[in-house]
C-alpha cells in the first residue's frame, strides 16, 4: 500500500523535514520482556497493565513496582517473561468464537417468565 | 485474500470503533505511523525530564522538590509506557532509542527552550503540560489498542503536573513585585512554544483525511490549538498575568478567541536542531545511554549470578 502519511501529530515531526539521516539498527535489546500484571486489591484479579525490560523476575518485579504502582494501584505483582506468553490468532477467531454466537439460549434472557416470577 | 480486502476489514473495524491489537493485521502504513508518533512521544516524555531536573536541586522547598521529583518520575514512567506500546509494532527498545540519538527520530521542540527561572517550572506544569493534555485526551480514543491504553495510564497522571504547575504560579503571582515579574516572564517566555507543540497549522499538511480516517488522531493541530488558547485566556485571568499577544481577543462569530500568528521560522528552526538546548538536551541523553553501560552490564552479569546461585541451591 503507497498510502504514506504526511499529517503532523502532536510531537510528530516528518523525517523529510527533520534534517537528520536515517541511521538503521540491528542490535538486540539484552534485557528481555517482561508482562507485569497488578491485583489492585483483595478480592480481584490480576491484570495485565504493561510491560518493561528486566534482567530477571527479581528486578521485573522491583520495576513494576516503580512504574505501575507509584499511587497504590497494586497489592500484588506478577511478572512473566512475554514468550511464555501463548495467545490466539485473530484469524482464528471465527472458528473459535463464532459458534457461541447462535446459542442465545445460554443466557438468562432468552426466557420469558411471568411478571409474578420475580428475582430469578 | 487480497489486500484491500484485509483492507477493508481493517477500516471496518475502525469505522466502527473496534481498537486495532498488536495482532491484528494493518496496513504497513499503519503500523509506520504509529510507530513514528508513539516513539516520538515517549521519546518527549524522557527528554522532557531533562528542563525540569535542572531545577530539583534548586526547588525553593522542601515541598517542591518533593513534587518536583514525583513530577519527572511520571515522565519515566510515561516514556515506559509509550515504548512499550511501540515494542508491540515490532520495533525493539534499543531501535527505538538509537533512532532519537542519531537524530532520526524527534521529541517535542518544547524542550528545547531552557528553565531559567524557577517560575519556569510552574509554566511548564501549566503550559506545556497543559497543551500536552489537550492532546492526550484525544488520544485515550487513538484507534491503537496498546497506544490508547497508555494514553489513559498516562492522563490519570498528568492532571496533577497542570495543576501543581499553575498552583506554584499563583503563589508567585500573590509574591513579591520581583516574583510576580518573575511569573510573568516565564508566561511571556513559554506562550508561544507551548502553541507551537500543537504542530504546523492544518493547510500545511497533507493527507490528513487518512490519519482521521484511521482515527490515529480525531482533531487537527488547529483545533487543538485553538482550545488550548481559550482555555488559557480564561486561567491567566486568575492569575491576574497577561498572555504575550496583543491580537487575542474575543471573536463573537467563531465563539472563539482569535490570536496571532506562530513564528514558524522559528518552529522549523527548532525542529531541525537550532533551538536553543537542542544539542545539549540530546547529548545528555547520549552520555546517559553511553555513561549508563556498565550500570545495564552489571545489572545482567548480576542476574546471571542469581541465576547460577539459584541453581546449585
Amino acid at each position: 500500500m503507497n498510502n504514506y502519511i504526511r499529517k503532523f501529530y502532536y510531537g510528530d515531526i516528518p523525517e523529510d523535514k527533520a534534517g537528520a539521516s536515517i541511521v538503521s539498527s540491528t542490535a538486540k535489546s539484552d534485557w528481555p520482556l517482561w508482562e507485569v500484571f497488578i491485583r489492585s486489591k483483595q478480592g480481584l484479579d490480576h491484570k495485565h497493565v504493561g510491560s518493561l525490560h528486566a534482567t530477571d523476575a527479581q528486578m521485573a518485579i522491583e520495576n513494576a513496582r516503580d512504574v505501575y504502582t507509584r499511587r497504590m494501584e497494586g497489592v500484588s505483582i506478577w511478572v512473566v517473561e512475554s514468550k511464555y506468553i501463548h495467545a490466539t490468532n485473530p484469524d482464528e477467531a471465527e472458528s473459535l468464537y463464532e459458534p457461541a454466537t447462535d446459542k442465545i439460549y445460554r443466557h438468562p434472557t432468552f426466557y420469558n417468565l411471568p411478571d409474578e416470577v420475580n428475582h430469578m | 485474500m487480497p489486500t484491500h480486502d484485509f483492507e477493508k476489514i481493517f477500516q471496518d473495524k475502525i469505522d466502527n470503533e473496534i481498537r486495532i491489537e498488536p495482532k491484528d493485521w494493518m496496513p504497513e502504513a499503519y503500523r509506520k505511523t504509529n510507530i513514528r508518533q508513539i516513539s516520538q512521544h515517549a521519546h518527549s516524555e524522557i527528554v522532557g525530564m531533562l528542563p525540569e531536573g535542572n531545577w530539583i536541586s534548586r526547588a525553593p522547598s522542601l515541598k517542591r522538590k518533593a513534587i518536583l521529583i514525583a513530577k519527572v518520575q511520571d515522565e519515566a514512567g510515561h516514556g515506559l509506557y509509550l515504548y512499550s506500546a511501540c515494542e508491540t509494532l515490532g520495533i525493539t527498545r534499543e531501535e527505538t532509542i538509537n533512532d532519537l540519538h542519531s537524530g532520526k527520530a524527534k521529541y517535542s521542540s518544547i524542550f528545547n527552550y531552557p528553565t531559567i527561572t524557577w517560575a519556569d517550572i510552574g509554566a511548564i506544569g501549566w503550559l506545556v503540560d497543559g497543551a500536552a493534555i489537550m492532546n492526550q485526551v484525544m488520544l485515550t480514543r487513538t484507534s491503537y489498542g496498546p497506544y490508547a491504553r497508555a494514553m489513559v495510564r498516562i492522563c490519570k497522571e498528568e492532571s496533577f503536573h497542570q495543576r501543581q504547575g499553575f498552583e506554584s504560579l499563583l503563589v508567585l503571582s500573590k509574591g513579591s513585585d520581583e516574583q510576580k515579574a518573575m511569573c510573568q516572564d516565564a508566561i511571556n517566555r513559554w506562550w508561544w512554544p507551548a502553541l507551537m507543540m500543537f504542530g504546523p497549522h492544518d493547510s500545511e499538511s497533507t493527507n490528513s483525511e487518512q490519519s482521521m480516517l484511521w482515527k490515529i488522531k480525531r482533531k487537527t493541530n488547529d483545533e487543538l490549538r485553538q482550545n488550548f488558547v481559550d482555555m488559557c485566556f480564561e486561567q491567566v485571568k486568575i492569575l491576574g498575568m497577561s498572555l504575550p499577544d496583543p491580537k487575542l481577543k474575543w471573536n463573537e462569530e467563531r465563539m472563539h478567541y482569535d490570536f496571532g500568528e506562530i513564528d514558524w521560522t522559528e518552529f522549523w528552526n527548532v525542529v531541525k536542531g537550532n533551538g536553543p538546548c537542542n544539542k545539549q538536551r540530546l547529548q545528555a541523553r547520549k552520555d546517559a545511554w553511553e555513561k549508563g553501560e556498565w550500570v545495564r552490564e552489571a545489572a545482567a552479569a548480576h542476574a546471571e549470578k542469581r541465576k547460577t546461585k539459584q541453581k546449585a541451591a
